[in-house]
């Protein structure tokens, strides 16, 4: 199990859940755990987000192993100017 | 790819400052632009846009304009697709009004002409029938129950029920025990902060040129910074298939983020297809300010508390951002970078979208970050005067370091920004004495950085040159720090690299030039793509030497025999590989395609001493130092220019750059008369210092450095002239007329 970390806006889809457990190995298994087990974050995951793991943030890595101890954030889509 | 770290690399190339290559052509002329391209037969565009900040659309009448001698196309929203993505959707209105005209300069229609005069004169034949709307252009105004409605059904999952149909998303961030960590504190400071729109202010305005054949391929040349997204967007509101229609990316006179997006080339398009001649647009100033995309306006509030030692004990900020008359995220950015400098027990902040009818949103340097972190610094500077503190010793005491749980979620790895509050301490010009009348300002700054789509191709020619095929626009020198990273990487002088922005037909999709991303990402890919031709020509000289590919290794340009059955043979240069490529297997290329990771955030400091003129209100910048973590500094120039050109519209943004409603909602100074941005007789000598904590996310250690520098001078000059005047500042721009009504009011 992978734990998740939420960013404060998105507990109102997870019943005040600031760090939800999800069993997942990659970037992608931890966002489709996430909204299988919560639908309410599903708009915002198929809008995009980031996921931060063990301090690297990565935007689209589907396949970006996740270690059952790593650091898991969940952030909003980086945009840059 | 992980920072080289298992060699300890002595750079030959990178880091050094050869001239630009692009310099000869930009100071003769040469260089094309987005208005320079014309083709045979080619008409021109004019777009008749909304005099009115909102407007129902009842009619359009264009028969008289298409009448008209030499007007060979009109189009309207009606000629435009409806894609179903909301995001492109946004885009699709924008470009041309439907059913309202959301803000003041939203086009409305569009004529093609044999000459600009008869398309300027067919502008006026078109007649528009307006019902005019109530407008609403302030952030807070169009939070209140009852504020004009801009666009309804906008709001996403995320905004609790019962706020304004204009909020269309909110967001929060933070950790700890905000109660708590304000209970330990022995001063508390509550602050309120506006910051206006400004615009990115770039000296080349849009244009392009769309040319679409019968057969329904498309050509579009366009100044922007990414001809990948231009030809996605595009190809979409054209309900074109992407291959159909390829798009070259000119020289740009500057983006800063504005050109990463679409406005005219989607009416460019329309109306080549329309009329069957190609179809030249190119935007006047005024068209620019008003109907491109200026940053966010802001309302900001923050609370931050400290102990009397200067420990910051808890913080808290709301942010309300509106990015125009469409949805935007840019508050994210913002709510997730305010106290990012800082490692905090306690931090919440909250962010909220407000449409209001002002052009869409477009990023500007490092979107949403820098009006967040000037009201959290300007409390934090408030704090240090109040307790009597030096303001580097606070950030010092409370910075944010490696392994420190930041404000937005994740821990740090390493990252800069001690060694860059360090430094500004020790520098001269913060122990230098001030006169009587001038003060000292200084901010952190922050921004994320990301890598990105990136696909480079690198072809080894056979006199042994080498070509490097990059699809990024060169906005701040990455042509130049391309080619110093495949010179560095394949052991050969830099003037034998040429580097080169491909179409769109001719190299995978690339990400916009944005986000900081391009000598990161490109440079990644770079050293790749050269690490790959590398492999290959060791296999080459492996084959003429009769030996095994692993018994050959590449260094200082030429491959080698290595280990102990090698055999002897002297070593191959990269020239006298490539001079035989064709009799030893055909041409030599590298290539590298990868979705780049492990940006690494940036910190920079900015130090400004400035004096008030207390008859007139007008802030003189005396002194200005800047510095930042650039992680390895490939080409030192460019790096310095990112960050003095960052800081001075920082100070443009904090001095005099606004853009002005009127009662009726439309915008009052839509010219650089008027919208006054610094030039060089406003401003000293910027003192760029260049630090280097390698990133550990890049085989060189490269960040990304260009929109750091744009985040800390608002604060850092809002905070002098608080210190100067005696009155803590609270809006921006710190206009001569604003300033002076603070010091009478004190």
């Amino acid at each position: 199990m992978v734990k998740v970390l939420l960013w404060g806006s998105l507990r109102a889809h997870t019943d005040g859940q600031a760090e939800i457990e999800v069993q997942a190995r990659t970037f992608k298994e931890v966002l489709d755990r996430l909204a299988e087990a919560h639908p309410g974050l599903r708009p915002q995951i198929e809008r995009g987000v980031s996921m931060a793991i063990d301090g690297r943030v990565y935007r689209e890595a589907w396949f970006t192993p996740i270690r059952p101890d790593s650091e898991v954030v969940v952030m909003p889509y980086m945009q840059g100017g | 790819m992980a920072f080289d770290s298992h060699e300890k690399r002595q750079f030959k190339q990178v880091g050094t400052r050869p001239p630009r290559p692009d310099g000869v052509d930009k100071v003769t002329g040469r260089a094309q632009y987005g208005a320079d391209v014309t083709a045979p037969g080619m008409l021109t565009a004019r777009i008749l846009r909304s005099p009115h900040a909102h407007a129902r659309i009842v009619s359009i009448d264009t028969s008289e304009a298409e009448a008209m001698a030499g007007v060979k196309g009109v189009v309207t929203g009606r000629d435009f697709a409806l894609p179903e993505d909301a995001g492109l959707a946004d885009i699709a209105v924008n470009v041309m009004a439907r059913d309202k005209a959301l803000y003041d300069g939203h086009a409305v229609a569009a004529v093609a002409a044999v000459s600009p005069a008869i398309a300027k004169a067919a502008l006026k034949a078109i007649k528009v029938q307006y019902e005019v709307l109530p407008h609403v252009t302030d952030v807070d105004a169009a939070m209140q129950p009852g504020a004009p409605v801009v666009l309804e059904g906008r709001a996403l999952e995320s905004v609790p029920a019962g706020m304004s149909v204009n909020v269309t998303h909110a967001s929060e961030f933070g950790h700890g025990d905000l109660a708590a960590g304000f209970a330990k504190a022995d001063r508390i400071v509550e602050r309120s902060f506006k910051t206006a729109a400004t615009h990115q202010g770039y000296i080349e305005p849009h244009a392009c040129l769309a040319s679409v054949t019968v057969d329904g391929k498309a050509d579009l040349w366009c100044c922007t910074q990414g001809q990948f997204m231009v030809r996605t967007v595009c190809a979409a509101l054209m309900g074109m298939e992407a291959s159909q229609l390829r798009v070259t990316a000119s020289e740009i006179g500057g983006g800063f983020g504005g050109k990463t997006t679409v406005f005219i080339e989607p009416v460019a398009l329309v109306l080549a297809r329309k009329t069957g001649r190609p179809v030249k647009i190119t935007m006047t100033r005024d068209e620019v300010f008003r109907a491109t995309g200026p940053t966010v306006s802001t309302s900001i509030d923050v609370k931050i508390g400290m102990t009397k030692d200067g420990r910051i004990t808890a913080g808290e900020a709301r942010l309300r951002y509106s990015g125009g008359a469409f949805p935007c995220g840019t508050v994210d950015m913002g709510a997730m970078a305010a106290f990012a400098a800082y490692d905090l027990e306690a931090v919440r902040t909250q962010g909220w979208n407000v449409l209001t009818n002002r052009p869409k949103e477009a990023a500007y340097r490092a979107p949403g970050a820098p009006q967040a972190i000037y009201a959290v610094e300007s409390v934090v500077d408030e704090l240090c005067q109040i307790l009597k503190l030096d303001p580097l010793d606070v950030r010092i005491r409370n910075a944010a370091k490696k392994g420190t749980k930041s404000s937005y979620g994740p821990v740090f790895d390493d990252i800069g920004l001690l060694a860059t509050l360090e430094a500004a301490k020790a520098h001269p010009h913060y122990k230098a004495p001030l006169k009587p009348g001038q003060a000292r300002g200084v901010s952190c700054g922050f921004w994320f950085n990301f890598g990105g789509n990136t696909c480079v191709s690198l072809n080894v020619n056979t006199d042994g040159t080498v070509g490097v095929t990059e699809g990024n626009p060169d906005i701040g020198g990455s042509r130049a720090s391309i080619s110093l990273m495949a010179a560095e990487e394949l052991g050969i002088p830099y003037d034998k690299v040429r580097t080169i922005v491909a179409d769109t037909a001719s190299l995978g999709y690339n990400d916009v030039t944005d986000g900081s991303r391009v000598t990161f990402s490109v440079g990644l890919a770079t050293i790749a793509a050269a690490r790959d031709a590398k492999v290959k020509m060791c296999a080459r000289a492996a084959k003429i030497w009769g030996i095994d590919d692993e018994a050959v290794e590449w260094k200082d340009g030429a491959a080698w025999p290595a280990g102990p059955n090698a055999g002897q043979f002297p070593p191959m240069s990269l020239a006298e590989i490539a001079a035989v490529s064709f009799q030893t297997g055909g041409p030599i290329a590298g290539h590298h395609e990868v979705n780049a990771d492990g940006a690494g955030v940036s910190f920079g400091v900015h130090l400004c001493d400035l004096e008030v003129d207390p008859e007139t209100g007008k802030t003189t910048i005396l002194r200005y130092s800047v510095f930042q973590d650039a992680g390895k500094a490939v080409h030192p120039d460019y790096v310095e220019g990112q960050m003095q050109g960052g800081a001075v519209q920082g100070i443009g943004w904090a001095l005099n750059e606004e853009y002005i409603y009127g009662r009726d909602g439309r915008l009052q100074n839509p010219g650089f008369l008027d919208y006054r941005v610094p030039v060089a007789s406003d401003l000293p000598m910027i003192e760029a210092v260049i630090l280097e904590i390698p990133n550990p996310g890049h085989p060189y250690g490269v960040r990304g450095v260009g929109e750091t520098p744009i985040v800390p001078p608002l604060a850092a000059i809002s905070n002098g002239v608080s210190r100067a005047v005696g009155v803590r500042m609270q809006e921006l721009p710190l206009s001569p007329p604003r300033v002076l009504k603070a010091i009478k009011a004190a």
